[in-house]
């Protein structure tokens, strides 16, 4: 199903500029480092950007609403700690995801339910939340790692399937698929596509824009519990100080692939590829030796040019 | 007097559509030109390049008889050239005078002299003898005050040419007089104004000339004292139109309440509200800007929620407390902003005709069928002869009139049983108001119920089987409109209580 979406000429289209960027530093990349275009180093950018992707393709919904959350970062390191109370406390490992699933739902219920039901603006909600998610993770592990030894979770995060495909690759593709059937393909994605791009007319031809709101936060919060899962496998451990500043890499991904930060606009492909970029330049700066700080640089100025282009596609958009 | 602008050859093309095609334009010294033409026919276009907003692709500007390229918007006002929008574009929380002086106030010691620019924005409004205190805040003024507003602060450039987009679409008949007056003032201080409107009585009350365009073509400029609204029209749609408002044979198909309300209230919005449609019946609401009729219609589709009173459909009482029961019942509202309330202006054609019943375009794994959604949006965009590109092609990219379509096809969809229209025709030329009227008829003929607000008194009276007039929030009489006269419903609105 991919590859045709990919073989569309409308969808080229629309993603040519962003996988031009991506093939752009690529090319530039495998001249800087030898090791760049090594398939071994290609599943590895799949597999870092594995977490980040799937924080995005939640952030994908709530941009595509006009509304923000700021918050995934700390509901993935919740989420993992769960996982890892969970799993510590010797339940098994079915239920101990099914728990770690349901925390992100309701973190994500709680900032939709909150900002949709006493109006307070998401972007406020989101940063009050994410101090209190992160602080409740600090308080229940008391600031340490827990380790994490079951070997199903292991196994998501740092295995490879047929000894060629590592299986967050996997989860990544299946959740892509499932994100962009449900917001491109369902009364409910193109609601919120109305809602972000008109949210009064959308409410006059009967959208209960709440509730929309409310389940579109709870779907963020699903997408950041799995990211936790994966997290916590790669990192062999649940981290409370885990993914600081994930939430800009899940919103310049968003941006990167055409995304729209007022709302009304988006495709969870284009985050994709997004995300990619962003995973690309990461691995490219990791292999040429950049320092870490440098590197905080040049992910800055991304996000700057990412929202730079969203401005002016709407401009150009709105007619100027 | 001489020729103080002249356009020649003006082009604009926008991807996909010639906006403009060698379109002229000449503006004499101290002269009303009017500026007239269908919706897409370009008059927004050409207005856009004139006051610096677009930049054209072809043609030539001279300004007092020398060529000039518009640069961008602020070197359009340093030539002296204003333009009043026809949405306006002051800042709700700044008070009158801070409006009117925007980015050009008055200072002392660096600091903005409030007492200055008060000073000079009273100035301003004596001699045009507005009463508007300067210190208001914006957001408290009614539509057409907020226009005088924007008018006063257009003025206050001291521009040379005055474009008026639709100046008077928020007036009340006094204000529009009001207007009127300062145009001529403007005009005996050798001011030239191009003065776009649909309403033919304004264009041979206040215009000279009047140049009129046709699908982005230039067809001829004719003096206003020696044409008729018969040539102008012709002019303008291109085909012998012999009514402006087409023929509906009959006044409702049943003598049976379709929709019937009983003392609706809620307090502040609107009091004591009962009235029915029959099916196939056309009821007119008449009142002026800020009387209630909004909030009434928007009562009955369940925006504002009702504090008390009932409603019933077909004899039996129906709950409808926001807009999605009111659409259960198949009830439609157009509203009257169709930009900010009607329309999705990020999303296409299609996907803005579809909106209000998704259901029907999914398929039985519920997911969105494609070509169900084309096929229908093809289907509207062909019956109602809506001028787009494509159906893919997002909607802010359309005309008024078209935009309008657009929004009267996402209605068709839910297949309404009572069609409520909130100034269908607002900011729409001849052409597409004829087309509207045919739309409504049809619609009638198949037995749906319509009620049509409307603040234009000859459309009201031509269109409507039936006419209340609303005041004060409440309906204060109702009227035949095959017998009254606009004399007689003004008289009701200009009532002392």
């Amino acid at each position: 199903m991919g590859l045709k979406l990919f073989a569309d000429k409308k969808l080229f289209k629309s993603y040519g500029g962003v996988l031009l960027a991506l093939l752009g530093l690529m090319v530039l990349f495998s001249f800087l480092s030898p090791h760049f275009l090594k398939t071994n180093n290609i599943l590895t950018v799949f597999a870092q950007v594995s977490i980040i992707a799937i924080l995005a393709f939640g952030m994908t919904f709530v941009l595509m609403i006009g509304e923000i959350d700021l918050s995934v970062g700390s509901i993935l390191a919740l989420c993992g700690i769960v996982l890892g109370v969970m799993l510590s406390n010797g339940f098994n490992v079915v239920i101990s995801i099914i728990a770690v699933l349901i925390a992100g739902a309701l973190a994500g219920l709680f900032n939709g339910f909150v900002s949709a039901k006493f109006k307070i603006p998401t972007f406020i909600v989101t940063v009050a939340t994410m101090g209190i998610f992160r602080g409740i993770g600090y308080a229940i592990t008391d600031a340490r790692p827990i380790q994490i030894e079951n070997s199903f979770i292991l196994f998501l995060g740092n295995k490879k399937l047929f000894n060629l495909i590592p299986v967050p690759v996997v989860i990544v593709i299946v959740l892509l698929i499932i994100s962009h059937v449900l917001l491109s393909k369902t009364k409910f994605g193109r609601q919120a596509k109305m809602v972000g791009g008109n949210k009064v007319a959308a409410e006059y031809v009967g959208v209960n824009t709440k509730k929309l709101q409310i389940k579109i936060f709870i779907i963020t919060g699903i997408a950041a519990a799995v990211s936790g899962i994966l997290m916590a496998s790669r990192l062999y451990s649940a981290q409370p100080n885990a993914a600081g500043g994930y939430e800009l890499d899940a919103i310049a991904s968003a941006v990167l692939g055409g995304t729209s930060l007022s709302g009304g606009y988006g495709t969870v492909l284009g985050t994709f590829i997004g995300a990619l970029i962003m995973g690309v330049i990461n691995n490219g700066m990791n292999l040429i030796g950049m320092p870490y700080f440098y590197q905080q640089i040049v992910k800055g100025l991304i996000i700057i040019v990412a929202v730079f282009i969203d401005v002016r596609n709407k401009e150009s958009m709105l007619g100027k | 007097m001489g020729t103080i602008l002249e356009m020649k050859g003006i082009r604009k093309v926008f991807p996909g559509v010639v906006a403009l095609d060698g379109v002229n334009l000449n503006l004499e010294e101290g002269k009303v030109l009017a500026l007239l033409g269908e919706n897409g026919a370009g008059k927004s276009t050409l207005m856009k390049i004139l006051s610096g907003a677009y930049k054209p692709d072809g043609g030539e500007i001279f300004l007092y008889g020398e060529k000039v390229e518009i640069k961008d918007i602020i070197h359009a006002r340093n030539l002296g050239i204003s333009i009043i929008y026809q949405e306006l574009s002051l800042s709700p929380n700044m008070t009158v005078a801070e409006n009117i002086f925007a980015l050009q106030e008055p200072t002392r010691f660096g600091l903005i002299d409030d007492k200055e620019m008060n000073k000079r924005t009273k100035e301003l409004f004596e001699q045009f003898e507005i009463e508007i205190s300067p210190t208001k805040m914006v957001k408290e003024l009614s539509i057409s005050n907020q226009q005088m507003v924007e008018i006063v602060k257009a003025l206050s450039t001291k521009p040379r040419i005055i474009i008026m987009d639709e100046p008077t679409s928020a007036l009340s008949n006094k204000e529009t007089e009001k207007l009127f007056k300062i145009i001529r003032k403007l005009k005996s201080e050798e001011i030239s104004i191009i003065y776009i409107s649909h309403r033919m009585d304004e264009i041979f009350e206040i215009t000279d000339y009047v140049s009129v365009l046709r699908d982005g073509n230039y067809i001829g400029t004719v003096d206003t004292k020696k044409t008729s609204s018969e040539e102008l029209i012709k002019m303008m749609v291109g085909r012998e139109m012999d009514k402006v408002y087409p023929h509906k044979d009959f006044k409702y198909l049943k003598d049976e309440k379709l929709l019937e309300v009983k003392d609706y209230n809620k307090k502040n919005y609107f009091h004591d509200i009962n009235l029915f449609v029959r099916p196939g019946e056309i009821l007119g609401l008449y009142g002026l800007m800020g009387s209630g009729r909004t909030e009434i219609v928007q009562g009955i589709f369940g925006i504002l929620k009702k504090d008390s009173g009932e409603i019933f459909m077909h004899g039996s009482k129906v709950n409808i407390d926001d807009p999605f029961s009111a659409i259960e019942h198949r009830i439609a509202f157009v509203t009257e902003d169709r930009k900010n309330e009607g329309l999705v202006l990020t999303s296409s054609v299609s996907e803005n005709t579809t909106m209000a019943n998704i259901n029907k375009i999914l398929n039985r794994f519920k997911l969105i069928d494609e070509n169900k959604e084309v096929k229908i949006a093809r289907e509207h965009v062909e019956n109602l002869r809506i001028k787009t590109p494509s159906i893919y092609q997002t909607v802010n990219k359309l005309s008024g009139g078209n935009q309008q379509k657009v929004v009267l096809s996402k209605w068709f969809e839910i297949e309404p049983e009572i069609l409520i229209l909130d100034e269908p025709t607002r900011g729409i030329d001849v052409g597409a108001k004829y087309e509207i009227y045919k739309l409504m008829i049809e619609l009638a003929k198949k037995g749906v119920g319509i009620i049509m607000i409307s603040s234009e008194l000859p459309e009201i009276l031509n269109v409507s089987d039936r006419l209340l007039v609303v005041k004060d929030h409440g309906i204060i009489t109702e009227l035949d409109p095959k017998k009254t006269t606009q004399e007689e419903i003004m008289s009701y609105i200009t009532w002392k209580r």
